[in-house]
């Protein structure tokens, strides 16, 4: 059977749309599938035509060309929107790309493709607090999508909370928007990006840019403080914000009234998929997970390639490098004539340094574990109690996966995505030592289609109904390994 | 130095502990992983006897049913305690303190025929098993609604079987584990995880401990509770015992805001099936809800190594008996799925016994689908041989050099 | 509120300063029913973010402790925002689009039976301007 398409790109974001937008310009026949109803993923979220924005570029650098790139793209390539892919498989020289079309009456459809470029960005790092559950109590990222794609602001009255950049634009952002914003409480300290030798240039100077942008609006920018606590009865309507010392302990408090409080610690790359997938994976220095790849963005699994945040968090310009540096590679290894680009490669290098350099300066530090109570809810799916979890531990617990099997922290809706972070790190390591320890110790932790850390396996990425899956029964099981001979019959001792 | 040293903290392991510990022994439990980290963390917990034929793998199950109702009834319970606590805050089955801290459930199960046909060979399987101590209930078709309102309408009837129970099997483990400690062992079972048993100690052929990447073990004997990776640790003691994964998978619904399913429903098929050679993917999936609002549907069977790259075609084929089922499933999602590997041996009997060829080491191991629900018997027995008491039931059938050739 | 005035005032010309900065000139607004209440909807805005900008905060409550629930990550990775649109259940509200005539119940799989997480009951944000900054403890 030939694949429907030379290459699947999955993803809309900057590294998606650069990635597929290259491949198509090189001729081959390309699909781009992505979960949102308009391209643009988390960076260029776009408002909804319905609002007839005359200057949507306001909330984004850079929007004008990639809104170019999208309209190039659309006459080029098949632009599946609305897709969501909840698994993909490998099977010799395609992929199979199995999606939900639809926001509500889904339809499974499925894709095959000779390669495909995996750029599905990433989502918020929560870290647990107390009251991290009360409504009005939101991550960044969800206020920044509410203003971006929605023109809601996420509230009167706003703190925003958490470490890293990303505060930033999001409580520029509001603060322009017309919320008042009280605070920007920044966990690390507020130097840590000009300490580093890498962070004294380009960058700095955007930080700069939000500096003024907030001062303009009044908003402080305090560094070493974190918000400890959320108080109200139902809903927000204060927090508890605390100094702290180099390791995140408290050492002072005061609280702030406020109707919405902005928080997160970060970024965590979706690796649902290149983990179905069993592509290799790094950890960085800091704890957190993303894909290897090779200077072409080439996985450690054959015809599979991963751009954007997928391979680490490094922001917009970076993912678009990436994307582009993908699409030449899969053209190229499709035997289509593409000359290399040092420059492209160099850039891609010299943002993806700034981008390690920046989380190491945004590290999370133990002390939050401090802040919690023992009965602040880790898993709000579940509500898992810390108490819970500690006694998971006392039983023989050792890492997330087990300590999920006996507290069903990280075993609900979510499946681990918002307390999975912070469960790895109860359990005293972190997703990368997880990671290391690959699925449970079931045969050993090299990289193989289900075997990568357990906080990221997730065979179904996306939630499919049951109708939906039956469909599917009709297809033959791909067959085992060669060498594992054909089953006796027995009746299922437990179904 | 413990009196014995269990290797492997699955369900199979922590019962053996437990019932060491129970009778007085000291035990030492050590795991390359977690508690619960094997094939225990990666199936369900039914604690079924309605599947089974006569025979040593039902007397087996029989035993290890009541013994499921006397753990979970038992009044130390560190369960009873704080059973919301690890249990979840949803999680709880007869009720939060209920079930022996590991969601005991005694929920019955339900076998349905699809045909006449079938529910005549059911019901033939039902009366034998009956006389060998299997309670059940006929059910007619109509009577099918009383006990799952929103089974399929087109099925011919069904048997009902009270005994069939539910466990969380690492709740479970870990609980056998930590009563053992805690009532009955003198300091015992200790347990260590990220311990890695590489080796044994012999004094001539007896064993006399482990040989570990932390250090060596002494102890009296040796309890190899390895699962599917028993037969790679018998071949340390230079014993052939073959036990080979059989991949099964399981998918999880999202969690139901009302229980859908209250039983353990099943299709009969397979008793039609029992005798037959079908080559390859069998699935026959069971139908249960979970006290968290999930329903369970599971498992597929597969030989495949150890391989877990998801099957969508086998997911579809659970997916499909489900919903032919409870049609009400269909507009239900799934959110999970996940794969094991079970403990197979050539004949699917398990292995429990002392080694000949290697004295001082006891197997118990090679459950395969059942090895949640045969526990508590198998360190029961185990128990006792380690005792010196004589089994409640004959081992023969699980002897563990009975696949030696030239032996009967 | 300012995200309720964005939509209550009919797309009212400069009254939301977020529609203000990129200049928008919404279309007229559609009402959807949301647990027998109304909430206004500029087209294209998801649930979510309709149930957001009118000030409703929760509309949902955990299936055992009966906590609130509404935004969270806002991008359809958390859950929390799980509503039953027009009789299909577990819908994510931050990703599924509005549509005129749409009956939303929240009610959904995932909540404790008889719950009090309707939106006409569940938490709106304060209306007006709370208190300063508060004491400082400790
Ligand atoms: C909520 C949020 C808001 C952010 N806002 C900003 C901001 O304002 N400024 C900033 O500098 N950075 C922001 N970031 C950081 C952002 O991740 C990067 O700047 C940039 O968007 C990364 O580009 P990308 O192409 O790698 O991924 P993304 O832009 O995240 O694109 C990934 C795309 O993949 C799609 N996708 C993922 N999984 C699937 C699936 N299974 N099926 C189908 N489609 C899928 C998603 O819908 C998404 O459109 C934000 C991040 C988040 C999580
Ligand atoms: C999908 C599926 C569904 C199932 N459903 C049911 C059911 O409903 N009811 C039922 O009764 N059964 C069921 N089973 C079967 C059941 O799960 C197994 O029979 C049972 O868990 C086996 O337990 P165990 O303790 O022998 O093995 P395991 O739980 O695998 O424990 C063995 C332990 O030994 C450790 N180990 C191995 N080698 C070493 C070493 N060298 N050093 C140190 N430690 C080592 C491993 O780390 C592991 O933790 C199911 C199985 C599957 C796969
Ligand atoms: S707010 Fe997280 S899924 Fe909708």
């Amino acid at each position: 059977m030939t694949p429907d398409y030379d290459l699947a790109v999955i993803g809309g974001g900057p590294a998606g749309v650069a990635g597929a937008l290259t491949a198509a310009l090189a001729g081959l026949g390309v699909v781009l599938i992505d979960a949102a109803p308009r391209l643009g993923g988390q960076y260029f979220r776009r408002p909804a035509p319905g609002f007839r924005a005359g200057r949507p570029g306001a909330l984004h650098h850079g929007l004008d060309r990639f809104t170019r790139q999208c309209e190039d793209l659309a006459g080029r390539a098949d632009v599946l929107t609305g897709h969501r892919v909840w698994t993909v498989e490998r099977d010799g020289g395609a992929v199979t790309v199995r999606c939900l079309a639809g926001d509500r009456e889904e339809r499974p459809r499925t894709v095959t493709a000779r390669r495909l470029l995996i750029a599905a960005g990433a989502h918020d790092r929560p870290l647990p607090f107390p009251g991290w559950d009360l409504p009005g109590v939101l991550t960044p990222g969800a206020a920044q999508a509410l203003l971006k794609g929605d023109l809601v602001v996420a509230g009167r009255r706003v703190v925003v909370a958490g470490t890293g950049p990303f505060l930033l634009p999001v409580a520029a952002g509001l603060a322009a928007a017309g919320a008042h914003v009280l605070g920007v409480h920044e966990a690390g300290g507020r130097t840590g990006l000009a300490r580093h030798p890498f962070l004294a240039a380009g960058k700095l100077a955007e930080a700069f840019g939000y500096g003024a942008r907030l001062a303009r609006h009044r908003v402080p920018y305090r560094g070493r403080q974190a918000v400890v606590e959320a108080h109200g009865d139902g809903a927000l309507t204060h927090v508890t914000i605390a100094d702290l010392d180099r390791d995140w302990n408290p050492v002072a408090t005061r609280t702030v009234a406020c109707d919405t409080l902005a928080c997160g610690y970060g970024f965590v790359a979706q690796l649902d998929l290149p983990v179905q997938l069993g592509c290799a994976l790094r950890a960085d220095p800091y704890g957190d997970l993303a894909v290897t790849v090779d200077a072409g963005m080439r996985t450690s699994v054959p015809g599979v390639y991963a751009a954007g945040e997928t391979t680490g968090v490094g922001g917009a310009v970076l993912a678009e490098a990436e994307g582009r540096l993908a699409g030449r590679a899969v053209a190229a290894d499709l035997g289509r004539r593409v000359p290399p680009d040092p420059v492209l490669s160099r850039r891609r290098d010299r943002l993806a340094a700034f981008a390690r350099a920046l989380g190491e300066a945004y590290p999370v530090r133990p002390g939050w574990r401090g802040w919690l109570r023992d009965d602040t809810p880790v898993c709000r799916c579940e509500e898992v109690p810390l108490a819970a979890v500690r006694e998971a531990l006392e039983l023989g617990a050792t890492d997330a996966r087990s300590v999920k099997l006996l507290s069903r922290a990280g075993m609900g809706w979510c499946q681990g995505r918002m307390c999975g972070y912070a469960v790895s790190c109860l359990a005293g390591g972190s997703p990368a030592g997880d990671a290391r320890a690959g699925a449970g110790g079931q045969g050993g932790g090299e990289a193989r289609p289900g075997a990568g850390p357990a906080a990221f396996h997730r065979p179904i990425a996306q939630p499919v109904r049951l109708g939906d899956l039956a469909g599917t029964a009709a297809e033959p099981p791909r067959p085992g390994p060669p060498g594992t001979p054909a089953e006796v019959s027995h009746p299922p001792t437990e179904g | 130095m413990p009196d014995i040293v269990v290797v492997g903290a699955g369900i199979i392991g922590a019962a053996c502990a437990h019932y060491a510990a129970r009778a007085g022994l000291d035990v030492a439990v050590v795991d390359r992983g977690p508690v619960a980290g094997g094939t225990t963390g990666a199936g369900e917990g039914n604690v079924l006897v309605s599947d089974k034929e006569p025979g040593p793998e039902l007397d087996l199950a029989l035993l290890s049913n009541r013994l499921w109702r006397e753990l979970a009834a038992s009044p130390d319970g560190d369960g009873g305690r704080d059973g919301t606590g690890a249990a979840g805050g949803s999680g709880g089955g007869t009720g939060p303190e209920g079930g022996g801290g590991f969601e005991f459930e005694e929920k019955g199960g339900l076998v349905v025929a699809e045909n006449a046909r079938v529910l005549r060979e059911l019901t033939a399987f039902a009366d034998l098993a009956g006389k060998h101590g299997v309670e059940h209930v006929a059910v007619t078709a109509d009577g099918l609604r009383d006990y799952e309102p929103h089974l399929a309408a087109d099925l011919a009837g069904g048997v009902f079987y009270p005994q069939d129970a539910q466990v969380q099997p690492m709740l479970a483990a870990a609980r056998l584990l930590r009563r053992g400690a805690e009532r009955f062992g003198g300091g015992a079972p200790a347990l260590r995880t990220g311990v890695t048993v590489t080796g044994f100690l012999r004094d001539g052929d007896r064993v006399t401990g482990v040989r570990t990447d932390r250090g060596d073990i002494l102890a009296g004997a040796v309890v190899n509770a390895a699962g599917t990776w028993g037969g790679e640790l018998a071949a340390l003691a230079g014993a052939r015992v073959p036990i080979l994964p059989r991949r099964g998978f399981v998918l999880v619904t999202e969690p139901l805001d009302r229980p859908l399913v209250r039983h353990k429903v099943y299709t009969a098929a397979y008793v039609t099936a029992v005798a037959s050679d079908s080559a390859g993917l069998e699935t026959s999936a069971v139908v249960e809800g979970t006290p968290a609002g999930t329903v369970l549907i599971g498992a597929s069977r597969e030989r495949t190594g150890f391989d877990r790259t998801l099957s969508v075609p086998v997911l579809g084929r659970l997916a499909a008996q489900a919903v032919a089922l409870f049609p009400a499933l269909a507009e239900r999602r799934a959110i999970r799925a996940y794969c094991g590997f079970r403990p197979y041996c050539p004949d699917h009997l398990p292995v429990i016994g002392e080694d000949p060829r290697a004295p001082g080491l006891y197997h118990a191991c090679g459950h395969e689908g059942a090895g949640i629900g045969l526990a508590p018997a198998t360190g029961h027995l185990i128990a006792q041989l380690l005792t010196g008491h004589r089994p409640d039931l004959d081992l023969t059938p699980f002897r563990p050099d009975r696949f030696e050739e030239g032996l009967p | 509120m300012s995200g309720a005035d964005a939509t209550a005032d009919g797309g009212g010309a400069a009254v939301n300063p977020a529609h203000r900065l990129v200049r928008a000139r919404p279309e007229p607004e559609f009402a959807i029913e949301v647990d027998g209440g109304t909430v206004p909807v500029i087209p294209g805005q998801t649930i979510g973010a309709a149930l957001y900008g009118a000030g409703i905060r929760s509309w949902r409550t955990t299936r055992s402790g009966g906590r609130p629930r509404g935004l969270f990550c806002g991008i359809g990775v958390c859950f929390d925002c799980l509503v039953t649109v027009n009789g299909a259940p577990s819908l994510r509200a931050c990703l599924t689009e509005a549509r005129p005539g749409d009956r939303v119940s929240t009610r959904t799989a995932g909540s404790g039976e008889g719950d009090a997480g309707h939106a006409r009951e569940g938490t709106r944000s304060p209306g007006g301007d709370g208190a300063g900054e508060g004491g400082v403890g400790r």
